[in-house]
């Protein structure tokens, strides 16, 4: 591949900037990734042409916006591989769509005694809701163990998930560690328990072919902005079943069938689950985002970012004094890397490659039970995207051993 | 290159405060103490004072922390020892002048002085202002 560009970088303006007087690297795309031009284009064009609310009017422009508004549900359902559109909840994001699971299908079926199973890696936004919902309800929270390379041990899965597990919720992609978990094998060890299966897919929905009934889980949760939407838009995943028997989380507008005085009849799906005027622009928009993700293909972003992790992480394996979370094998680790410099704090790291452009994570990343479980209080982490380089890449390498050398001697 | 930049941000003596912080560890005798976390990045800071005659006669911090939140700390007890209450309170609001960016005296800072090119940084003013935090709230800790 080139080193210096790829045939997308071009399409995404913010990277074509200085950042403290050097060329910006982003590698913080687990965090949120940038937009293409297109896709910044089609949120003004929408509201130059076609706003209006949806589902409301009858006209021309509430039209245009309704179709506009369900074409995308279809979209993304065909890249989810969902049976059905009325399966795709449009939500604020990741963290909104978890806690609908929690407040609607867990209110419901979890009780006293119960069990909820989550593992060590989890991100806050898939760790308070089952916390919450347990101490409510008197139910057990319990941690499945990770293996030495940091994924989701399958054997001490088949130890927590009992005939009590109600609901296990795991990430698919760890936003610290990058490593792959096994969730169609834990969907089937949840199933066979009588369990649902929630994905948590905020880090791999944006960088993989995802196929929900392929992985055969009842929900998956994921986020527009983390792959080139704009934020304030997500994805609730569920099978039509269990969303159907689910109770509305939210009331108002748009989720009626009819209001009485005394009661109401909720509308069909998805829509019981839309309450309010919903961020119209940002759900058409995703769609586009889709179109673009897939005008690429999924199969070839994972190809790329994995090539791009197998040139960099045995690079940043050489650094002395460099800890490096997470499996050692580029084959095991998708393009978020978590790493420290001995004796320096990550912010102190994250500052120096600032200085140099690189815009990296330092902190907990919202997975503290895991900084804990890592023994450490935080992590630097770099996490790449297709329109990420080689040379970005290499900067980041020359950028940590520049920032080490700052700190051990003074500026070089 | 601009790595050169942060020497604006890590003088050698704020280098030197953090790799040998002053003050670190705990007081068995001390009258006000306080945990603090900085919930953006995990840190955290133990602060023992002890305040006799409404001085600071001894202090003490502990934790985990960058070198800006480490060395910031520990020049912060310097600066305070031995300081009345009133004083070290104004400190404070010097220090948190200072680190805005905004025109203050910065004499009775000490060491805590050459912090001022924090402000130049955005993203680590809360480093640096932790444990003056701290500070405050251990001292008007009920």
């Amino acid at each position: 591949m080139d080193n210096k560009t790829n045939q997308w970088r071009e399409d995404f303006p913010i990277l074509n900037q200085k950042v403290n007087d050097e060329n910006l690297v982003y590698l913080d795309n687990a965090a949120t990734t940038q937009k293409p031009q297109a896709i910044i284009n089609d949120i003004d064009k929408f509201y130059q042409h076609d706003n209006a609310n949806v589902h409301r009017g009858v006209h021309t422009l509430a039209e245009r916006s309704t179709e506009q508004f369900e074409a995308a549900r279809v979209k993304i359902q065909k890249f989810i591989n969902a049976q059905h559109s009325d399966e795709i909840i449009y939500t604020k994001g990741t963290t909104d769509a978890l806690n609908i699971i929690a407040r609607s299908f867990g209110e419901e079926n979890i009780h006293e005694g119960d069990e909820i199973v989550i593992s060590y890696l989890e991100h806050h936004s898939n760790l308070i809701p089952w916390q919450q919902l347990a101490i409510k309800k008197h139910a057990t929270l319990k941690y499945i163990e990770l293996d030495k390379d940091g994924f989701v041990d399958l054997e001490d899965a088949k130890k927590k998930i009992t005939d009590k597990t109600k609901i296990v919720s795991i990430a698919h992609v760890s936003n610290v560690l990058g490593v792959i978990n096994p969730v169609k094998e834990l969907a089937s060890l949840a199933h066979m328990h009588g369990a649902v299966m929630v994905v948590d897919g905020a880090q791999s929905v944006p960088h993989m072919p995802v196929d929900v009934q392929d992985l055969d889980c009842d929900f998956l949760a994921f986020s527009g902005h983390k792959m080139l939407g704009p934020t304030g838009i997500g994805v609730l995943y569920g099978k039509e079943a269990l969303l159907n028997a689910m109770p509305p989380v939210d009331y108002g507008g748009e989720m009626i069938n009819f209001v009485h005085l005394y009661e109401t009849s909720w509308n069909d799906l998805p829509w019981k689950f839309e309450a309010g005027t919903p961020n119209i622009a940002g759900a058409i928009v995703l769609g586009d985002a889709v179109d673009y993700l897939e005008k690429i293909g999924m199969q070839n972003i994972f190809d790329y970012e994995n090539k791009l992790v197998a040139y960099v992480l045995p690079k940043l394996l050489k650094i002395d004094d460099l800890i490096v979370y997470g499996p050692h094998d580029p084959k095991k680790h998708t393009s978020v890397i978590s790493f420290n410099l001995k004796d320096l704090h990550p912010h102190d790291l994250a500052t120096g490659l600032d200085m140099e452009g690189v815009a990296v994570r330092a902190g907990h990343h919202c997975a503290q039970p895991l900084m804990g479980y890592l023994g450490v209080n935080a992590t630097a982490r770099a996490s790449f995207y297709f329109y990420n380089t080689v040379e970005d890449a290499d900067t980041l390498v020359k950028s940590i051993v520049a920032t080490k050398e700052f700190f051990k001697n003074g500026t070089v | 290159m601009a790595l050169s930049k942060m020497d604006n941000l890590y003088r050698q003596v704020i280098l030197d405060h953090s790799a040998h912080p002053h003050h670190h560890g705990k007081l068995d005798d001390s009258t006000n103490q306080i945990e603090l976390k900085n919930p953006t990045c995990g840190d955290v800071l133990q602060l023992d004072v002890k305040v006799k005659d409404n001085k600071i006669a001894d202090i003490a911090f502990s934790g985990y922390g960058c070198t800006i939140s480490q060395a910031s700390a520990s020049m912060m007890t310097d600066a305070v020892m031995n300081k009345d209450i009133d004083t070290a309170e104004d400190m404070v609001e010097d220090f948190s002048n200072m680190i805005l960016g905004e025109k203050t005296d910065t004499d009775i800072l000490d060491d805590a002085a050459t912090l001022k090119g924090v402000s130049q940084f955005p993203a680590r003013i809360k480093c640096a202002t932790l444990a003056w935090k701290a500070l405050h709230k251990a001292l008007n800790k009920k």
